[in-house]
Formats: structure tokens, sequence, C-alpha cells
């Protein structure tokens, strides 16, 4: 058993479920907004990818650049369409309208792109690492630098939150979004800026899934689980909380798989019920957060 | 000339009528007070006028427009600014954010930063301090220098000396005719009449959601007054 090696990998695969989480966590901090699609989303946009790729032959890590502006877009109309509808009012419609949504991506996608699974070929990249510790520790380039990613998506959304005009906007309507109107902020604008936000992220660590490993048409609810476990572990409304989140659930199932391949998801699941017990809050979570 | 002129206004949440066929005037530069007890509807009546309440009926013509239809943020952008009753700062966020979404609408004016701290030294302290951990009438300050920073041509306060030790309140009030010199029109919703009639020309008492008495306080007796707010004797 190599303990070391399974924390460092831990945290990398960490960096993407905060990245996962990241949406998740913005959409119900500005808006209370639990949306059940939004591993599905993410899916939707690694297939999305995947047909760039295959049509054009370029690689995956170009599609980012056209997939991600798409899911911005994808993100203001989805919150025009549908969710402006259900912010605000009783929560079981967001969860009908979200869940609904969940199942026509699902459905869409499994029609389009049958049940086969995909993958992104990134090609060598993939394959390198770097080797510490006398070879016992073994870095992958690519987990590497999904995690710098990831966290330089964080770090730049929370000084966009914390310094920008917007960001201000956004958490004068996370505290009260009835008075953030009545001071002259259109927050149905906030809101499609947060929802934007929120699919862009959750569309790069969908593609950045899939550069990994193999994804298809139904994984978006068990990828919806790892975000809601990341937000849950770190706590509601802190972007660094979440990004812890996701690390301890990904170092949860490293260690789980190291002691048996067979325990990864469940000792990720165990960690997860452990903190809502001890914690319900989450770590970095603050009281104050209804 | 008549800056805002509700006209016949029932207005409610949802099945709820809080408001019947109100009809009220206000001028240029001018400050009325809405008297009445609690749950008469002086609440709802700022909140219809700022677009937070649905009418269901009647006209609201703010500087010769109607602004039934408006949303808040675009009556705001207007010039109409409410101090909401209880506060409601934005808790999380400092003092000074606080004032920054206030100016969110970057209406121009005589109000910024620095002339509401001038005019609220006791905040000028706490820039940086999270808006949760002050006093109730520090908050208070801060919900009405926010409003400031709108650059309203007319403030809506609802209940400012709510809760507040009466020094603070009377602290509070020595402030207004600050505000009201910068040519901002007042409107000043109380349940302890004498602060609101002693700061204003012209007064409305509201019993259970309609006009029960108007008139200048000076001509008001205190009878009139006691039996149009709580709805016994002659006037009602």
């Amino acid at each position: 058993m190599n303990w070391f090696n399974a924390i460092i990998q831990g945290v990398l695969v960490g960096g993407l479920y905060a990245m996962y989480a990241t949406g998740l966590s913005v959409s119900f901090g500005v808006m209370r907004l639990v949306n059940l699609a939004h591993g599905d989303l993410a899916v939707g946009s690694a297939f999305i990818a995947s047909t760039f790729c295959l049509a054009t032959g370029l690689s995956p890590f170009l599609a980012i650049f056209v997939v991600l502006p798409l899911s911005a877009l994808v993100g203001i109309g989805l919150q025009v369409a549908v969710f402006n509808r259900v912010v605000g009012v009783d929560p079981s419609y967001q969860i009908v309208a979200t869940f609904g949504l969940s199942i026509a991506i699902q459905n869409v996608l499994l029609q389009q792109y049958a049940a086969n699974p995909r993958a992104l070929n990134i090609g060598e990249f993939g394959n390198r690492s770097l080797k510490l510790v006398g070879d016992d520790v073994v870095i992958g380039l690519f987990p590497l630098s999904r995690f710098v990613v990831a966290v330089l998506v964080l770090v730049l959304l929370s000084l966009f939150i914390g310094r920008t005009r917007i960001g201000r906007a956004f958490r004068a309507t996370s505290d009260d979004p009835d008075i953030a109107r009545l001071m002259g902020v259109n927050i149905r604008s906030i809101y499609a800026v947060a929802f934007a936000i929120a699919v862009t992220t959750v569309a790069l660590a969908g593609i950045f899934n899939g550069m990994q490993t193999q994804f298809s048409a139904a994984d978006g609810p068990a990828l919806l689980i790892y975000a809601f476990e990341s937000v849950i572990i770190g706590g509601l409304g802190s972007l660094w909380g979440t990004l812890c989140g996701g690390i301890i659930l990904g170092i949860a199932q490293t260690i789980g798989a190291e002691i048996d391949p067979g325990w990864k998801q469940l000792i990720g699941h165990l960690v997860f019920l452990i903190v809502l017990l001890v914690r319900p809050m989450g770590i970095f979570g603050k009281d104050e957060l209804r | 000339m008549s800056l805002l002129e509700v006209r016949n206004l029932s207005a409610g949440y949802g099945q709820f009528q809080a408001l019947f066929d109100i009809s009220l005037n206000l001028n240029e530069g001018a400050a009325i007070a809405v008297i009445g007890a609690n749950g008469a509807g002086k609440s709802t009546l700022l909140k219809s006028i700022a677009g937070v309440v649905d009418v269901i009926f009647g006209e609201i013509i703010f500087d010769g427009e109607s602004i039934v239809n408006l949303q808040p943020h675009e009556r705001l952008n207007r010039g109409i600014a409410l101090v909401p009753e209880g506060r409601r700062i934005f808790r999380s966020l400092t003092v000074d954010e606080n004032l920054s979404i206030g100016a969110y609408s970057r209406r121009q004016g005589v109000w910024n930063r620095e002339l509401v701290y001038e005019v609220f030294p006791m905040l000028a302290k706490l820039t940086d301090r999270r808006a949760d951990n002050l006093s109730g009438g520090e908050q208070q300050a801060l919900a009405i220098g926010r409003a400031l920073m709108s650059n309203p041509r007319l403030l809506l306060l609802d209940e400012v000396s709510l809760g507040l030790a009466p020094i603070v309140v009377k602290k509070l009030y020595e402030i207004l005719p600050r505000i009201r010199a910068t040519g901002c029109s007042l409107i000043y919703v109380e349940q302890d009449t004498n602060q609101a009639l002693s700061a204003s020309e012209y007064a409305y008492c509201l019993l259970e959601g309609q006009v029960s008495l108007e008139g200048k306080p000076s001509d008001l007796s205190r009878e009139q007054i006691a039996s149009a707010y709580f709805g016994i004797g002659v006037n009602k």
C-alpha cells in the first residue's frame, strides 16, 4: 500500500470534483437553485466536444475554446427559458424543472449518441508523468494540469465575486434578493450571469473528465452526486470550501481504493455522511447560511 | 409640482389585498408622513411605490409618467429609493460594499461615499466592518446611506425608528433636513406618530388599508389622529 501516493492522487482528483461542484455552489449561493441537471450538462458538454473533435480532427483542448462559450450561452438560455420561472418560489418547482431537464438531456444524448461510451483522446499527453520520491509517487501530467486549472478557475471566480461590481451584486442578491432589486440590481441578469458561470465551469469539468475516462449518456446523475458531496463537505456558499470538499472526497476515494478497489465509492460516500452528521453546515460553512 | 401621485391604488400579496383605493400626492421637495397602526398597510404602500408589491388596480405617477409596470430596479433608476423596514442591510457585505450596492445604478448627484460618511460619522470608522456586526442604529444609518447612494429624488423611509433607542432615533431624524436640503422628497412611514408628524408638511393616516385621515399636521387634533389611527370614534 502506498498511502502517500493515494493522498496525492486523491488531491488531484479532488480538483476535478471541485470543478464539478463550483457551478452548483454558485447557482445555489446566488439564487438558491439546486440544479439536478448539473451532471448532465457536464456529460452533454463532453459529447459536444467529442463531436467537434471527430468532425474537425482537432485536439480536445481546442474543443474547450468552442464548447465553453457555447455553454455560457446555454446557461443564459436555460436561465431565461426555465429557471427564472422557478427561482424564488416553492422549491418543489425547482426540483421538478431541473429533474425534468436532467431526463430530457439524458434522452437527447441517448438518441443522438446511443448508449455507447465515448472518450476524448488527448494522445501522448495523457500518458506523461512525473516520478517523485524514488518512483514511489507518480503524478500524471494531465491530472496535475487539470488540478492547476481547477484552482485557477476558483481563484478567478473568487476574485470576480470578491472584487467586481457584478460580483458584489452576486453577494448582495445572495443575502437578500428583494432588497438587491430595490437597490437597482436587475436580479434576472445577475441570475443569467451566475448560471452562465455554472454551466461553463461544469462543461470544463465534463470535458476534463472525458479526457481521462469514458463517459456515456447516463453518467450525469453520478457526477451530480460527486458535485453535491463536494459542496456539502466543504460548506455551502464557500468556494474554497468547495475545493476542500472536492479534495477530501477525492482522498477518501483513493484511500478506499487502496484498501480494496471495490471500496472506492463507498468510502467517499461514508466520509460525506460522517461530515453531514458531525458538521452539517460543512467544514467551511457559516452558520448564517440558510 | 407633483412628484408622486398615487391614484386609487389597490394592492396586495397574492390573494390577500392590503390596500384599498389609496390616493396621495407628494410635491417635489416635500416631506409627507404616513402613519397608522401595525398592519394598516403603510409598508405595503411604500413597497408598491418601490415596485415589490403587486398592484391590483390604480395608478402610480412619478414625475409625470406611470411607473406601475416598471420593475423595482427601473424605478430606482428613475430616482425612487426605499429604506426598508427592519433595515435589511446586506449582512455578509462590508459597510463600504453596502454603499457600493446603493450606487449600483450609477445615478449622478450630490451623494457619494464621502458625503454619506460625513453625514453619518458613526459609519466612517466602520468602512471595512461586516454589516452584521453593526449595532441597530449603525445598521439603520447604513440602510439610509445605502439608499442615498442612488441619489434618489424620492426617499421612502419605512419605520426608521423601529427598535432603536430614542436618542438614536433623534440623531437620525436630525439628519433628515440635510437630506431634504439636497432636493430629495421624503415619505416617512412610522407607527410613532410624533416624530413623523413633526418632520413633515402633510400627513396621511391609514387604517385597514384605507386612508382614514389626511391633512397638515398642524391642522390635525390629537383626537382626530387617535380615532383615525385606532378606528374608534367619529372619523370611522
